[in-house]
């Protein structure tokens, strides 16, 4: 990606692809799992999480200098909470149908694990304007992600697509993909295959991953492959896994002995 | 030096067991069973066998090329698989569903998981489960059109023959039920648990060839019969020995004990551990067909114990040779 760091576009495509939030971080599994009985649920689920991420994120940074250090999360919460209260009663008051199939979810946005993390990792960093777009990209890519779940466990559970017929009338739908099994072996499927993206990703840019990462611990991070050779990148945005610290030491050992 | 590193470890004396041989000698004690079970329902039964083992046999072959692994199709174990869905199969059902649970079975539950030795839970157990859940329709539908036997559906001739309601079904209520027609196996049911005699018959056979082991199985049918008896006193059902007796040769119990819940991957390794295993099996079974609901309830009982198997083998771990535990030591300490 030639796309300049924290710019807009950066931060969209960053958010839909490159660190996807149900693919890649593997956050907010709640509500993917239980919500994406059909894609209408899924794009409910997604677009009322992507406009509570955006502008919790712009208030959250807007704040960033106010809000006391140790009292960051409580004051994260009420930032959130507030914009989930008006997404619930936007949502009661004019999409009643998708309102009463996603039920408690909607009130459990509020400790949605992807709108805290990104408040934390990074609304709480960044100005208000790429922490804006932070906060769309993450949501833009959760409501992707939805609607694939969500698509794919529709169409082969029950025959439609957003309510409509698309299967041949002797199809059989394969009752347990609106099941919660079904959940689960479409998200797996899927994240096996964003791996398998990202890895191919990484292997065009002649990172050869048989040596293993610079950092020295690829096997045991979290985003193998994903740095692209260039783990201080990734160590910045602090989405290292806690085992990186070994490699961490093990890099200054190594300049020791150079020196 | 060199011929130092030639010495392999232990063993160096090997018996000619081969996973092969063993999936042969479960493959041939299912065989009168399924000879039964075409014999009963027809030779669509006789088709849904076929189809399920090739199916089974043929995922593992592609997922193999495609993934370029070692190809482990003439182990059988994938034709065992392919078979025990099959005998798990309605005898009336479309070809298909069986080739959607074969792929499930070979696919998902053993290939994703490493293959043969890693899958958590019995393949054909979780592909019949699957099915269940996906098909309910068409996996509950017993409905047969009949092989070369005469189907026994009930003692009273009130009901009509093709109801698809299976033995299970009817004690369920507590009714009786032709317990000679249970044993023999001209009764619904899937293809390949309704003869008792013939499951019983390569039960004998995998028993004398030492291919398993028969805690898991006699704990099990053990542990179900006490409780099913207890219960059946405590509802007043009838003369509560026949009605265990009858319990113990309805529905799938005889194939999931002897074939199922044997499985060498997913069942414990230590000999306690197969005894707590099969108390947890004949507990699970007891609830699932007594308490709950349903009438059967082998299937789901099987892979939820299998789950259960890395904790009962992680409490039964046998101390090794020479290994004093530490309690004794102290007190041992404390004389001298």
């Amino acid at each position: 990606m030639s796309l300049k760091k924290n710019s807009p576009a950066e931060r969209i495509v960053n958010g839909i692809y490159t660190e996807n939030p149900t693919f890649c971080l593997v956050l907010g599994m709640c509500p993917t799992l239980a919500t994406t009985t059909s894609a209408t649920n899924a794009i409910g689920m997604g677009l009322s999480t992507t406009a509570i991420l955006a502008l919790s994120n712009l208030i959250i940074s807007l704040l960033r200098k106010i809000i006391p250090d140790r009292m960051r999360m409580p004051a994260y919460i009420v930032v959130i909470a507030s914009f989930v209260t008006i997404v619930d009663f936007l949502m009661e008051g004019y999409t009643p149908a998708v309102y009463a199939a996603l039920g408690i979810y909607i009130p459990l946005i509020v400790v949605n694990c992807i709108i805290m993390g990104r408040a934390e990792a990074y609304a709480g960093k960044y100005p208000p304007i790429p922490s804006f777009f932070d906060g769309l990209g993450m949501g833009l890519g959760f409501t992707v992600a939805l609607i694939l779940i969500g698509g794919i466990r529709e169409i082969i559970g029950a025959g439609t697509f957003f309510g409509l017929k698309v299967t041949p009338a002797s199809y059989v739908p394969v009752n347990i993909f609106v099941l919660a099994p079904g959940a689960f072996l479409v998200l797996a499927f899927l994240v096996a295959l964003m791996n398998k993206l990202h890895i191919g990703f990484a292997r065009r840019k002649d990172v050869d991953l048989s040596q293993g990462m610079p950092c020295g611990d690829c096997m045991n991070c979290m985003k193998v492959g994903m740095c692209g050779g260039k783990p201080e990148k990734l160590q910045k945005a602090e989405i290292l896994s806690s085992k990186t610290s070994a490699g961490e030491t093990a890099e200054s050992r190594h300049k020791e002995e150079e020196a | 030096m060199s011929d130092l590193y030639q010495v392999s470890v232990s063993p160096h004396i090997r018996e000619g067991v081969t996973t092969q041989k063993i999936m042969l000698c479960v493959i041939i004690a299912l065989m009168p069973a399924s000879v039964f079970g075409i014999f009963n329902f027809g030779f669509h039964a006789l088709l849904i066998l076929l189809v399920s083992m090739l199916s089974a046999v043929l995922t593992e072959y592609v997922y193999e090329k495609l993934m370029k692994k070692p190809i482990t199709v003439s182990d059988l174990s994938a034709a065992l698989t392919g078979l025990l869905i099959g005998l798990n199969m309605p005898p009336e059902i479309y070809w298909w569903i069986p080739v959607i649970g074969s792929v499930f079975a070979i696919f998902i539950i053993k290939q994703l998981y490493g293959g043969l030795g890693q899958n958590f839970m019995n393949p054909a157990l979780g592909a019949r489960c699957f099915l269940l859940i996906s098909f309910s329709k068409q996996m509950t539908d017993y409905a047969s059109k009949g092989g070369f036997l005469p189907l026994v559906t009930r003692v009273a001739a009130t009901t009509d023959a093709t109801s698809g309601a299976t033995a299970l079904a009817y004690l369920k209520n507590g009714s009786d039920f032709d317990l000679g027609a249970l044993f023999v196996g001209n009764v619904q049911g899937v293809i390949g648990e309704t003869s008792v005699i013939a499951l019983l018959i390569g039960a004998v056979f995998l028993l004398l060839m030492k291919v398993i082991d028969f805690r898991i199985p006699v704990v099990y049918l053990g542990t179900f019969a006490v409780l099913v008896c207890i219960t059946a006193a405590a509802k007043g059902y009838g003369n509560p020995f026949i009605f265990t007796v009858e319990e113990l040769c309805a529905g799938g119990i005889m194939l999931g004990a002897w074939f199922m819940a044997t499985d060498y991957v997913t069942s414990p390794v230590t000999n306690n551990g197969k005894i707590i295993f099969g108390a947890v099996l004949g507990l699970l079974t007891w609830l699932f067909r007594m308490v709950g609901s349903s009438a059967e309830g082998v299937s789901y009982a099987i892979i939820f114990s299998n789950c259960l198997v890395p904790l009962i083998e992680h409490f039964t771990r046998p101390t090794a040779f020479g290994i004093v535990k530490e309690k004794k030591s102290k007190k041992e300490a404390a004389k001298t």
